[in-house]
């Protein structure tokens, strides 16, 4: 391989919201810091997966798509999370399957059309400074990121180093959890403050079809619906710690499940809190999508939880099937197809790249 | 074994250990604000640091609980309640020991004037001189509840109920960072500028939150606050 230079993805078009993040910064929760990170943290996981990246990598969270990067060197990248019909160099790109971008090739993202948050993770991670141990950008405390804050045009970020090889040609689409627009069957563990509420309330909480409002983001989601009735008809606490997916009850009767931007503490009860592996979901939630409730045991929860590690951090990262030698200006190149069946790839001198059969059909 | 009678509802039986989720667990030690149950929460807490059990990621303790987060892929409910269990039955006989360690925090304030501009109003309110408003605000050590809302923001308690003072009818759009108020019967200081509804007595020059640190805020959970007038920012 030749001598490494500074790889940089350079922004050319932020879309309406791009975030740095990666799985969050615990730890400091006492000290009143937001964990923040990736609210899909599936699609996080599984794109660093894709690029051969350690899991505490950090990528880009594009709300909406609309981002458009230039790779200042060739690197292995790889999208997950919501479908933005994305292109580089103007050939399309699969979602979940890692692809090498040439040195100045251009990714441009449109819309997302089946979610909210779609991931872009590269090889070596995004090499913005670690602040209390984390790249994830907070921006109501401005801490993380970019200075904080969303990025914008003209940002420069440096990657970081490749541990080995740049990996491409690798996919995986564990169970996409993307919005398909039926509405969301949402897990959930009881408590901690299920004792606030009357048996009607957690009734009301379990049988009922809440939609999320457009009061919604990375801190939380405000759902509309039925009113859940407490025991003594208050519904603050004396404040105390939430979690990722604490579902808390304010004076109106309506939940707002917290996410990955929520502050550390509240003073609403909380009648239920998400199963961590049903959290990813609701970072894809639109406004209008609907959302039921199960409950389910703390330790059923947690048999799902060992059972996403098996499928999503654990699982062989297949590669193309029976590619078919051909040679393309002198270059032998294998043409194949990927094992989900969803993109062309080619491989030339062991990396992968996208092609488009408008440009380009293998002969039999 | 007896007959089996109606569940009783142990709400209010502590300690109250619960399910925060499937990564975490709420020990609740009491239901009300309360200086004892706070030092309870702190003595607990010191002592599940010092277990070091591998399954745990963080704690967070506020006015009258402890949130215990773990990783459910090293140890299992069943498990972690187990062994927290043990240690809050030793913890709650050994709560006299951590309250004399409080560190105290002086905080250096200029009150009043452009550091201080609702001061007046304060005293005003209070039917007292701003000379006794700053006597009795400086006069106590503040306990530290909890930190929550924003990073090292500090729930104080302990304010003298003379001078409390109700919020600002229309919030401010920035506070300063260092900015010391009063709402209600609470008493507060801005780690960071933010906007903010407090009544504003005075300001410290000292920073009070430093993301740069490993030990990013100078105020710390259990810790106290002793707020001391300066005539000027040093």
């Amino acid at each position: 391989m030749s001598k490494s230079t500074a790889r940089e993805l350079q922004v050319i078009q932020p879309g309406p919201m791009t975030l740095i993040q990666d799985r969050g910064r615990s730890g400091y929760q006492q000290l009143g810091v937001s964990v923040s990170g990736a609210v899909d943290v599936d699609a996080l996981d599984i794109g660093n997966r894709l690029v051969g990246n350690d899991l505490n990598a950090a990528g880009l969270e594009v709300m909406l798509g609309g981002l458009v990067v230039r790779f200042s060197e060739a690197t292995a990248f790889a999208l997950t999370g919501a479908d933005t019909s994305a292109t580089i160099d103007g050939v399309p790109v699969a979602n979940y399957v890692s692809y090498m971008a040439h040195t100045g090739a251009e990714l441009q993202m449109g819309m997302a059309i089946n979610g909210l948050r779609a991931y872009l993770a590269a090889a070596g991670g995004v090499g913005t400074p670690l602040i209390l141990e984390s790249r994830s950008t907070h921006i109501a405390s401005a801490i993380g990121g970019t200075e904080g804050r969303a990025l914008v045009e003209g940002d420069v970020l440096r990657l970081g180093e490749v541990n080995g090889d740049n990996i491409s040609g690798r996919l995986l689409n564990a169970e996409s959890q993307t919005n398909d627009g039926n509405g969301l069957d949402v897990r959930v563990v009881l408590g901690p403050q299920d004792n606030e509420f009357s048996t009607a309330g957690i009734e009301t909480l379990l049988s009922s079809s809440y939609s999320v409002t457009d009061q919604s983001n990375r801190q939380g989601l405000r759902l509309d619906g039925p009113v859940i009735e407490s025991k003594s008809g208050r519904y603050d606490i004396i404040s105390d710690a939430v979690v990722n997916g604490s579902i808390q009850v304010p004076g109106d009767g309506k939940p707002i499940i917290l996410l990955a931007d929520r502050q550390t503490t509240g003073g609403y009860a909380k009648i239920a809190t998400v199963a961590t592996v049903d959290l990813p979901k609701l970072g894809q939630a639109t406004p209008g999508t609907t959302v039921s409730f199960l409950a389910i045991s703390v330790e059923d929860a947690q048999a799902l939880l060992a059972e996403r590690q098996r499928i999503i951090i654990e699982s062989d990262l297949p590669k193309i099937v029976d590619p078919t030698t051909v040679t393309v200006d002198g270059i032998d190149v294998a043409v194949g197809v990927a094992e989900n069946g969803v993109s062309m790839l080619a491989e030339v001198d062991g990396n992968i790249y996208p092609i488009s059969v408008d440009e380009y059909t293998p002969a039999e | 074994m007896a007959e089996a009678t109606v569940a009783e509802d142990q709400s209010d039986v502590f300690p109250r250990i619960v399910p925060a989720g499937d990564s975490a667990v709420l020990i609740e030690l009491g239901s009300e604000i309360d200086p004892a149950i706070n030092d309870q929460v702190y003595s607990l807490a010191r002592s599940i640091e010092s277990a070091k059990i591998p399954a745990v990621i963080e704690l967070v303790p506020t006015y009258r609980s402890l949130v215990v987060s773990y990783d459910p892929l090293v140890a299992g409910y069943g498990e972690v309640q187990e062994l927290l269990g043990e240690i809050i039955a030793r913890s709650l006989d050994d709560v006299e020991g951590v309250v004399g360690d409080a560190k105290i925090i002086e905080l250096p304030v200029v009150y009043g004037g452009d550091d201080g501009p609702d001061i007046e109003s304060v005293a005003e309110h209070a039917g007292l001189s701003i000379q006794d408003v700053i006597d009795i605000h400086s006069g106590v050590d503040y306990r530290v509840y909890m930190i929550g809302f924003a990073p090292g923001f500090p729930y104080l308690g302990g304010l003298d109920q003379r001078i409390a003072a109700p919020r600002l009818k229309t919030p401010r759009l920035s506070v300063p960072a260092g900015a010391v108020g009063i709402a209600e019967s609470q008493t507060g200081v801005y780690p960071n500028a933010s906007p903010g509804g407090w009544q504003l007595i005075g300001r410290t020059a000292v920073k009070l939150f430093d993301v740069n640190s490993s030990a990013p805020s100078l105020i710390t959970p259990g810790a106290k606050v002793r707020f001391v007038p300066v005539t000027h920012h040093e």
